[in-house]
């Protein structure tokens, strides 16, 4: 089953169009890579999804239901959580606040779920070392956590993460990993654009690679990594290779 | 040679042009198509009002800029004029140093106002010419022994301009007319040239045009400089006019909201709408009441209408007429009447 | 542990400020009276520009138009304490107490009701567009001001303070006037609430959160257009009751009020930082206190005082005492 369906979308932004008609499917309980260079389309594609810029033309759909031109708030409310690229940490606000503000069913910390802060600590240490301080003064390495944490503080069906790894120390990466390891476990699906790809090599069971606006490849993740030539084309470079 | 007189700037518009050609005959015979003092007022009036406001268009319209400053610089040139003439005694050698000492502050302020925007972002720059002109005004009042203060100041004109001359009235009305007729097309010479359409590019997106290479700062510094400099020289014409200059006759914020209400009534980036929108405006203000009476004299006893419809509450529905205008008018006048002419040429 | 010391500048400034005019005013007495004259000043307009910069700052939206509240609950609070003609000229503090709070309810009620029809109808179609939002917020104002014109007509009107808060409490060579310290009472439970409410429930949360990333509160599901209309009309209520402290302070009204009070508030904002709170709190305080100091020692400079201020707080802070850190 498909957790997440695009058809034929197209996005523009202004006078550029962007998405030129993205097929794109999610199957649900699997980490799904959003794989291509820089300026493809990925996070275009996941604010589509989110409502942030509409769609033009196409039809996305979630969990059957088609999604695409509702209002952003009701698309998160129907079980989706976004990780953007920028992480979007309130800075001002204490890592504590970000936490409450991001589970939907609590309205101030004594009514967060413990046991599952318990996991969150456990995964993200640092959050519970700073949780009363301000987001802003987290290093970048401790917002990527802390945005990831907000997005999995309450159950949600589907995760959109952009490029969580992007300049983080390898430890830290590991985290991740770990994290969305357990969310698996968890049914959770995962929408993961990532350009790390021992990262995606290490999580990725479906692959969708995408240039100029256009899904140009899908399909397993072990098949991808298996064929170097493939690599080649489509990335541009080899899975072998360290980013 | 119209097109060349008119920067090639056509009005586009066949109902647009008529309008425009018969507010130019009419103003220009209006001494002698519509006698009394009243109706002549009201022209010169007029005529001042389309130098103000194109020139507010050119900042508000070709560059994007709002800012409430404007009156300060009409005030200054009406003071300039006023002061000299009080002070020096009445003469063209007091209107000519008030003139340019209204002028060299104007341009300074301006200067000044248009430097300060580098450090803060637009909103900001909104509201502080809102208390600058504010201030200016405050300032106008208190300086009582200088401008006469709340009274203002009432002075005579040099000889050929004054009542007593037999001629003075006519010469006076032309010189207006003349003024603004001249300065008007230079107006439209300038936002027509290469820098008016830096302008437009820096309105419609200042981020691209500082990465084409054109400073922005320097074009919208310029820009304010020019529109004060043309302001200053309308409100030293309504000092001649008037022989009068107070602070409510220039630097209320009515008079900003008058301008305001013209601009979007006639058409933001038009140059045109100035003029036709001045014409409209100043000319309700003044007739209108009058049907206001007669309507409010219709419904008198009607609780709520009778009281709605008074002469004096005009301004309210200029105010309501205002609000639909930035809706569903928001190229004005002047827009709506270009943009039939291209629906009908679909 | 806690990172990061709250930034305490600005408020030294305030104090700095209180510190330097005492030895400038001379009389300890006189410092005093004008201190909380200035105080009472400032908060009333704290009370007044709170609700704009959060509306600034969470939606973006430039009101030109706030004035309109601030009259419309300065003109319901004559007709409120005229029609309780009684209790405003009886002895009783509690009764005079009763017919200002009942005025303040009812400039409240519309002024928020007000401010409701405001958001509908004049500033929702024009999100994102700052040209028309400054020009149709002004004809609403404009509006607004002829139809209070048309309702209570186009005069001062006496809003006179009710009996016994009349004169001052006198000590020593000190005269403080009794209606200012209502004011400071009633502005210091504002900014407290106010305080309370941001940083205490989950709706302030949102509303601080939403000041800085509009986009990523609505991506964690949280309707923030409705959160908007709430935050716009509390600002408009508060405007109203802003408006009834500030008539009550002047002892009259004209419709002419809320273009009058807009240059100050704006100042005020600007000062402060658009959408903090803090700091709207702090440069309300500093014109008022600005405003009385400089009236006692060089009147002439007074009407200027405030542009000073916002200058040289600019070329020190150009974003304002308080900036918010948005994204």
């Amino acid at each position: 089953m498909n957790v997440l369906e695009l058809e034929a979308v197209q996005t523009h932004i202004g006078a550029y169009h962007i998405l030129h008609g993205v097929d794109l499917a999610v199957p649900e309980g699997e980490v799904t890579m959003l794989l291509g260079r820089n300026g493809a389309g990925k996070t275009t594609t996941l604010r589509t999804i989110m409502g942030l810029w509409a769609a033009s033309a196409g039809r996305v759909s979630f969990k059957g239901q088609p999604i695409q031109g509702r209002p952003t708030p009701e698309i998160a409310q129907a079980g989706i959580a976004y990780v953007p690229e920028s992480m979007g940490i309130f800075g001002d606000l204490t890592v504590q606040e970000n936490i409450v503000l991001a589970a939907r069913n609590a309205r101030r910390a004594s009514e967060l779920d413990s046991a599952r802060l318990d996991w969150i600590f456990g995964l993200f240490p640092a959050l519970k070392k700073f949780w009363l301080a301000p987001a802003g003064k987290l290093s970048g390495g401790q917002k990527q956590m802390l945005a990831v944490a907000r997005a999995i503080v309450e159950p949600r069906a589907l995760l959109l993460i952009d490029e969580p790894s992007k300049g983080l120390a390898p430890s830290i990466i590991n985290n991740l990993v770990s994290c969305f390891r357990e969310l698996k476990k968890q049914q959770t699906t995962i929408l993961l654009v990532e350009q790390n790809f021992m990262m995606a090599k290490a999580l990725g069971d479906s692959v969708a690679v995408m240039d100029n606006g256009r899904v140009v490849h899908s399909g397993r993740m072990a098949e991808l990594a298996a064929d170097e030539g493939l690599q080649q084309r489509l990335l541009g470079l080899s899975l072998g290779a360290h980013q | 040679m119209i097109a060349r007189l008119l920067s090639h700037d056509l009005p586009r518009n066949r109902w647009l042009a008529a309008a425009l050609l018969l507010i130019v005959v009419g103003l220009a015979v209006a001494p002698f198509a519509f006698p009394g003092s009243k109706a002549l007022g009201v022209a010169a009036k007029m005529l001042v009002f389309i130098l103000l406001v194109a020139s507010y268009d050119l900042l508000l319209g070709y560059t994007g800029i709002v800012s409430f400053a404007h009156t300060m610089f009409f005030g200054l040139g009406a003071y300039g004029v006023a002061i000299a003439s009080t002070q020096m005694g009445a003469g063209w050698p007091a209107v000519a140093l008030g003139l340019a000492a209204a002028l060299a502050v104007s341009l300074a302020l301006a200067l000044v106002i248009g430097l300060f925007s580098l450090r803060v972002k637009a909103i900001f720059f909104a509201m502080i010419t809102l208390a600058v002109a504010a201030a200016f005004q405050t300032l106008a009042s208190q300086l009582s022994d200088f401008t006469g203060g709340e009274d203002g100041l009432t002075f005579k004109n040099p000889e050929w301009l004054s009542p007593a001359f037999e001629y003075g009235r006519l010469l006076s009305y032309y010189l207006l007319f003349v003024a603004v007729l001249v300065l008007f097309l230079l107006l439209l010479r300038i936002v027509n040239s290469p820098f008016g359409r830096v302008l437009q590019a820096i309105r419609e997106n200042d981020f691209r045009a500082e990465a084409i290479g054109f400073r922005t700062v320097v074009y919208r510094t310029l820009s304010n400089v020019l529109s004060a400099g043309f302001a200053c020289i309308a409100g030293a014409l309504l000092a001649l006019w008037l022989r009068y200059t107070g602070p409510d006759t220039t630097l209320s914020f009515e008079v900003m909201l008058d301008i305001l209400l013209i601009v979007v009534i006639g058409g933001m980036g038009t140059m045109y709408g100035a003029v036709v929108g001045a014409v409209l405006f100043v000319f309700a203000q003044n007739y209108l009441q009058d049907g206001l009476k007669l309507a409010a004299g219709a419904l008198d006893g009607v609780p709520v209408l009778s009281a709605l419809l008074t002469p004096d509450r005009w301004l309210l529905w200029l105010g309501v007429l205002f609000v639909l205008s930035v809706y569903h008018f928001p190229t004005g006048v002047v827009g709506r009447l270009r943009a039939l002419r291209q629906k009908a040429a679909r | 542990m806690k990172l990061g010391a709250f930034d305490w500048r600005p408020l030294i400034l305030l104090v700095g400020l209180m510190l330097l005019a005492l030895p400038l005013v001379g009389a300890p007495s006189t410092w005093l009276t004008l201190t909380v004259a200035g105080l009472a000043m400032g908060l009333i307009v704290f009370v007044i520009a709170s609700g704009l910069t959060l509306v600034f700052g969470l939606m973006d939206v430039l009101n030109f138009g706030h004035g309109v509240f601030i009259a419309m609950g300065a003109f319901v609070a004559t007709s409120v304490m005229g029609g309780m003609g009684a209790w405003v000229a009886s002895p009783s503090l509690l009764l005079n107490l009763g017919a200002i709070f009942a005025a303040m309810l009812a400039a409240m009620a519309v002024a928020g009701g007000i401010g409701w029809a405001f958001e509908r109808v004049i500033v929702r179609p024009v999100y994102g567009q700052h040209l028309k939002q400054i020009l149709i917020t002004m004809g609403g104002m404009i509006v607004g001001e002829e139809v209070i014109k048309v309702i209570w007509g186009p005069l001062q009107i006496p809003l006179p303070l009710p009996e016994a808060l009349r004169g001052s409490f006198v000590f020593g060579d000190t005269a403080i006037e009794k209606y200012r310290v209502l004011a400071v009472i009633i502005g210091l439970l504002v900014f407290g609430a106010l305080l309370w409410t941001l940083n205490r429930t989950k709706v302030g949360l949102l509303v601080r959160a939403g000041v800085q990333d509009r986009e990523m509160v609505e991506s964690l599901g949280y309707r923030i257009r409705r959160l908007f209309v709430g935050v716009f009309v509390t600002g408009s209520a508060l405007a109203g009751l802003g408006g009834v402290m500030w008539g009550l302070y002047q002892q009259s009204v004209t419709p002419q009020i809320g273009a009058q009070v807009n240059v100050l508030i704006f100042i005020v904002i600007i000062i402060g930082g658009l959408g903090s709170t803090l700091g709207c709190f702090v440069g309300a305080l500093l014109v008022g206190l600005m405003a009385n100091y400089t009236g006692f020692l060089a009147p002439k400079v007074a009407l200027f005082s405030n542009i000073g201020l916002m200058v040289a707080v600019l070329l020190w802070r150009p974003q304002g005492l308080y900036p918010v850190t948005n994204r």
